[in-house]
């Protein structure tokens, strides 16, 4: 969020630099049961973002302290390669990947039924291997329909979409460049069916008006991904290619 | 339900792929079975799976799942730990399945349990009970319970077990085909006996299975797979 407000990224016709009008998406696909070793497993390309989300479990939690009587812990843990963006980044934990895997898992947390699984662990693995903008985003995207393919019992599919500001106009599914230079952030994570709300945050400035625009961008890009989502299920449950 | 929530199934009796979360109709007149939640009046699905109507119950069985012990069960275990008067089997369910000494096989004295069943050993037994946090005691007394002292224990996801062998015939046709002991248990694994050749035809059917169902292939496929190949 660099707030550099000289970098023209949008045009007086509304065209972004991407060739987008301000509320579409990027190119979004999905394929499911990629990781054969995994209970569940998706691979979402999102743009150039590039992310593998795996499910593993339920299984007995380990260590037994991290155990709730009562239901399953969702183990997430988010990680970004270190090849996936232009500068390495350094192998292993740091702040931003612990805040993603506990906001992700918080998200996930709100749709599977973990009380059927009590003392018990699924453990969600989500790499990124190419990041772009939006990598939460197509983490959690991902770990929903992995979660689905592994079978685990869920009331709901999580999609989760951001939208922003750029030059002062609200933009939906911000690239890497809107979200360098831009001046807000939204990312939202929502119940495909039930339409509630599981997921937000924000960084940067918006006026109430400006959030409510955000707000309905991101409503309205769930319906084409949760479609995308569950072609995918279909695909790998025997459907058409 | 709407038109991308569901889609012919690939067996063709018209059964439906439905994602979690997918609306399946007012709940009224209506009860809820597998794989099915009731809330504010609507059934919805949380498994990935086919949605069945049986009568007036809606149920879903899924596509992909781990096995789930429940009592009556025949299971294949894998001792995973011993102490002085019970064993630990890892049963492919989320929790190891405990074997006290007094449902074990033969007698055994208390702190003898090693010299009865070490790590590594395979068993067959039944699902004697299972709590509500899912912890399971398994029986090794009742007809046909046994340490499987010969052959190999092979596995196939438990979803694929019910499927695959639903129809009987198939596994005659894979038992008199190979002239191999086959014994299928509810958690996914199958033990196979015979001589090292036929043993080593069962298991390579299995594993052309295992490689079909990676690449989403039918269910027809499969079986297809575990018949002899005809030259």
């Amino acid at each position: 969020m660099g707030g550099y407000g000289d970098v023209q990224m949008i045009d007086e016709n509304g065209i972004r630099m991407d060739g987008r009008t301000a509320g579409d998406i990027r190119p979004v696909s999905i394929k499911a049961g990629v990781i054969p070793v995994a209970d569940g497993s998706a691979e979402v390309i999102w743009g150039s973002n590039h992310v593998v989300a795996a499910v593993y479990g339920p299984m007995e939690a380990h260590p037994r302290k991290i155990q709730k009587q009562d239901r399953a812990v969702l183990d997430v843990r988010y990680n970004m390669a270190p090849f996936s963006t232009t500068d390495r980044i350094r192998p292993g934990f740091n702040r931003r990947s612990r805040e993603i895997s506990k906001v992700t898992a918080e998200a996930l947390e709100s749709v599977v039924l973990t009380e059927l699984y009590p003392r018990s662990k699924i453990r969600v693995e989500i790499e990124v291997l190419t990041a772009e903008a939006g990598t939460r985003c197509a983490g959690i995207t991902a770990a929903s329909v992995a979660l689905a393919d592994a079978g685990i019992p869920m009331t709901d599919m999580v999609i989760s979409v951001a939208s922003g500001k750029i030059n002062g106009v609200v933009v939906c599914d911000l690239n890497k460049e809107e979200d360098n230079y831009g001046e807000a952030d939204l990312p939202m994570g929502v119940c495909a069916n039930s339409g509630d709300l599981v997921f937000l945050q924000m960084d940067g400035d918006l006026s109430p008006e400006e959030f409510q625009v955000a707000w309905d961008y991101n409503m309205g890009a769930i319906a084409p991904v949760h479609k995308i989502m569950i072609e995918a299920l279909e695909r790998s449950n025997g459907g058409d290619e | 339900m709407s038109d991308q929530n569901a889609h012919e199934g690939r067996d063709g009796r018209g059964t439906r792929l439905v994602t979690p979360g997918a609306s399946l109709g007012a709940s009224e007149g209506r009860r809820v079975g597998h794989g099915v939640v009731e809330n504010a009046g609507q059934l919805i699905a949380v498994k990935l799976g086919t949605l069945v109507e049986n009568h007036d119950e809606v149920s879903v069985i899924p596509s992909h799942t781990k096995y789930t012990p429940r009592p009556g069960d025949l299971v294949i275990g894998v001792v995973e730990a011993v102490q002085s008067n019970l064993w630990f089997l890892d049963i492919n369910a989320p929790f190891n399945a405990l074997l006290p000494m007094s449902l074990g096989p033969g007698k055994s004295e208390f702190g003898g349990a090693r010299n009865v069943l070490n790590v590594g050993f395979s068993v067959l037994c039944r699902i004697q009970e299972v709590d509500e946090t899912h912890s399971s005691v398994v029986t090794m007394k009742g007809l046909g319970l046994r340490r499987l002292d010969s052959g190999m224990v092979e596995e196939i996801p438990p979803h694929l077990m019910q499927s695959l062998f639903s129809n009987s015939e198939v596994l005659k046709s894979l038992k008199s085909s190979t002239d191999c002991r086959v014994v299928l248990a509810d958690n996914g694994r199958m033990w196979i006996d015979g001589d090292t050749h036929s043993i080593s035809d069962v298991i390579s059917r299995i594993e052309k299975v295992r490689i079909l169902s990676r690449d989403f292939s039918s269910l027809d496929a499969m079986i297809e797979a575990l018949q002899p190949e005809v030259y």
